[in-house]
């Protein structure tokens, strides 16, 4: 069992919640994920870590209560423990292993969607750390969806908001303002990070292709174990079959095959639905007893 | 009573089994066993025995239950193996003890397997006490994995006074008893939670969430976790896909997927919110066990189901006993087949299966006859499910985390017959040495395995 130390609401229904979790806070790297079981009869979910204390002992999850899976997590409060919590899983982001005084060279723009803005924090901020300033991006669909405004301000070089709706900073998609700022801004860019739903990563990419920046995302494909067993979290890369869990998350953006990615995302949906249905009140804590 | 003749075992009926989750073999009852017992020549120089991967006195255990004494029966299996109910229901008897039974030149051979199963199950009934470990000797040792291999290891290293630690990277232990193997064919609650209570009876930890290679590192364990051994039972997990077009389609999945969404999720269950796809009409890939119960659980979900494989039914890898309960339950066999592409709707859904006939041709390196393709033989058929069910190797993980580990070709560990590694102190057994085996082998080389470790430590 895993103690929820904290947890704070960063809106309406995104929440962040501290796991006391050692040896997994002892091994975590930025890019990595661990994977959550809520209660007894809960899904394996497998979600980005978004910040880990090694001393404290504590990883840091972030989730939007959308599917019955997080929506069930969104009820657990601080002091009460999860069933399961495991990693971390995956490989570490590649610039972890690159040399300093190389990766001060470059100029490097993270591009964050909605919930995503909580695994781009620590990783903005491992730069700042490193003595490096790193552009920013957040978009969500709407002001009340921007979350850690204030914290990546702390840590980023530039910081620029993009909603969809226009009711805060850029009105518009993030690949629109991706290209306001590389085309008639004249800011240069030679690695974009971008992690959020596939979707917006998927447009970035498109963008950030005609522009000739190298993309990288982080997938978040349908996982069960999330060690390599299942293969359900398989993604066309190039011309190759990667397992997002044990190859990835995190891919070159532009060999993706987002097409795939997305159709492969919805291939539970008519399933979870139905689970719905048949047990009203699968998303509270302990099932349907 | 006629000699040569097997007591007939009571199941489930195939139409009502078709339709649950439950046990399909009943088991014997005391007098069935009894009878079944008294069958046995009690060879002198009894032949079953040498075909055991863990030697288990047979003999012996079979003339406890022909002489009514089913606790000691119990007790001379755990002399030997950890798992006894687990053996009698999923070990291939027929090509191992069974075959060398001498009752079977005339006639059927003991049912030894469905003697194990009774009398584990008995003992496990009626409290039998079966094993106890020796007063602790101070010597620490990791075992990573919980299945077959790392179940065995640990309890026999247990038995003699070491303080074991199992690392599992699931959340729960059994390893493939519990992601792979069906309900229907070893049951969870009752067989597979007492085996493993068994093991922390003898004072074996267990630590499950723990990824060895990720959470922790084996380096880790000998450095911090001060043990003076390892044992790496991690299996063989990763799925093989065929490589043929259209297989990222939605809709195809690897019998890994299929099963650890039913059997360790519970997903037939509708209590539990894990998802399960099952079309009704289902494409099994494969001719192994995990492809009958793949299978065997997509009938079960509803659906009308295929085995396609590219050889004959003489080269099926299943056990024949899977075969049979396959057939009574239904499933369709298109053999000598082998799929070619897959083909998918508009949406990118599975909506068929193109495949082509195959022929048999020359042995191949593994002995049996090549298939070949059949040309002009290309078909299609209607399917809205394919499940790949080809086989599975071992997970990089470990020895890409660890220094001086060394792998073969197919990325198994390289291990002595004592389990020995190419690193000190470290030694392996079962799937993640051999590739996809059985419970039993991996059963075997954890014995092995312990001996070793306790020999390298105790000298």
């Amino acid at each position: 069992m895993y103690k929820i130390v904290k947890k704070e609401n960063l809106s309406t229904n995104i929440f962040s919640m501290d796991v006391l979790a050692p040896l997994v806070a002892q091994s975590a790297q930025p890019g990595q994920f661990v994977i959550v079981i809520a209660d007894e009869k809960g899904e394996r979910v497998p979600l980005t870590i978004c910040d880990y204390d090694k001393e404290k002992g504590t990883v840091t999850i972030v989730a939007q209560s959308i599917g019955c899976s997080t929506k069930k997590m969104a009820q657990f409060n601080e002091g009460e423990y999860f069933h399961d919590f495991v990693g971390p899983l995956g490989q570490p982001s590649e610039y972890v292993n690159e040399d300093i005084n190389e990766l001060k060279k470059k100029k490097v723009l993270f591009v964050a969607g909605g919930v995503g803005t909580a695994p781009v924090y620590p990783q903005a901020r491992w730069f700042h750390e490193n003595g490096i300033d790193v552009d920013v991006i957040i978009g969500a669909k709407t002001k009340d969806l921007i979350i850690l405004e204030d914290k990546m301000r702390k840590v980023a070089g530039n910081l620029y908001i993009a909603t969809d709706d226009g009711s805060y900073g850029f009105k518009g998609m993030i690949p629109s303002l991706i290209e306001d700022l590389v085309v008639n801004q004249g800011k240069k860019y030679d690695l974009i990070v971008c992690i959020g739903p596939m979707i917006m990563m998927k447009f970035v990419c498109i963008m950030t292709k005609k522009l000739g920046i190298k993309t990288i995302v982080s997938m978040n494909p349908i996982m069960v174990d999330g060690t390599g067993m299942c293969g359900a979290c398989r993604v066309t890369v190039g011309d190759e079959t990667k397992f997002a869990c044990v190859d990835g998350p995190e891919f070159d953006g532009h060999l993706v095959d987002f097409d795939e990615a997305l159709r492969r995302q919805a291939q539970y949906k008519n399933e979870e639905a139905e689970k719905n249905e048949k047990h009203v009140c699968t998303c509270h804590k302990g099932g349907a007893n | 009573m006629n000699r040569f003749e097997r007591v007939p075992i009571s199941e489930q009926s195939p139409e009502v089994r078709s339709h649950n989750f439950e046990e399909v073999c009943l088991g014997y009852t005391e007098e069935e066993a009894v009878a079944e017992a008294k069958r046995c020549l009690k060879c002198k120089n009894p032949q079953c025995v040498t075909k055991c991967p863990v030697s288990i006195n047979i003999p012996e255990f079979i003339h406890e239950i022909a002489e009514g004494n089913f606790a000691e029966a119990a007790k001379v299996l755990a002399k030997y193996t950890a798992l006894p109910a687990v053996c009698g229901r999923v070990c291939p008897q027929e090509v191992q003890c069974e075959s060398k039974c001498v009752l079977g030149n005339k006639g059927d051979a003991v049912a030894i397997g469905k003697l194990e199963r009774f009398a584990a199950d008995w003992g496990r009934d009626h409290d039998v006490e079966v094993a106890e470990a020796k007063e602790s000797n101070g010597h620490k040792v990791a075992v990573i994995g919980s299945g077959p291999a790392g179940i065995t290891c640990a309890g026999d290293l247990a038995k003699e006074g070491y303080d074991v630690t199992i690392y599992e990277a699931l959340h729960k232990p059994g390893g493939v008893l519990v992601y792979g193997i069906p309900e229907f064919r070893l049951p969870k609650e009752t067989v597979v939670k007492h085996e493993i209570k068994n093991l922390k009876k003898l004072g074996v930890k267990i630590k499950t969430n723990v990824i060895v290679g990720r959470t922790v590192t084996i380096d880790d364990l000998f450095d911090k976790g001060k043990y003076d051994a390892v044992f790496v039972g991690s299996g063989a997990g990763l799925p093989k896909f065929m490589g043929i077009p259209g297989e990222n389609y939605n809709g195809v999945f690897s019998a890994n997927e299929f099963l650890t969404r039913n059997n360790l999720m519970k997903a037939y269950e509708d209590e539990y919110d894990t998802p399960i796809k099952v079309g009704s009409r289902v494409a099994v890939v494969g001719g192994g066990n995990v492809a009958m119960d793949a299978a065997r659980t997509a009938k079960r979900l509803g659906a009308e189901v295929w085995i396609v494989y590219r050889r004959s039914e003489e080269e099926l890898p299943a056990r024949v006993e899977e075969v049979h309960h396959a057939k009574e339950e239904g499933i369709n066999f298109e053999l000598l087949t082998n799929p070619t592409e897959i083909i998918g709707d508009e949406k990118g859904w599975v909506k068929g299966i193109k495949c082509v006939r195959m022929e048999l041709g020359e042995p191949d390196k593994s002995g049996r006859r090549r298939p070949m393709p059949v040309k002009g033989s290309e078909f299609e058929f209607d399917v809205d499910t394919i499940i790949m069910a080809l086989g599975t190797s071992p997970n990089p993980l470990i020895p890409s985390t660890t220094e001086g580990l060394d792998v073969d070709k197919k990325k198994c560990l390289i291990a002595d017959e004592q389990g020995q590694t190419s690193k000190e102190g470290v030694f392996a057994g079962g799937d993640a040495v051999t590739g996809a085996a059985t419970v039993i082998l991996a059963m075997g080389a954890g014995k092995e395995a312990a001996a070793a470790i306790d020999k390298y430590i105790n000298g």
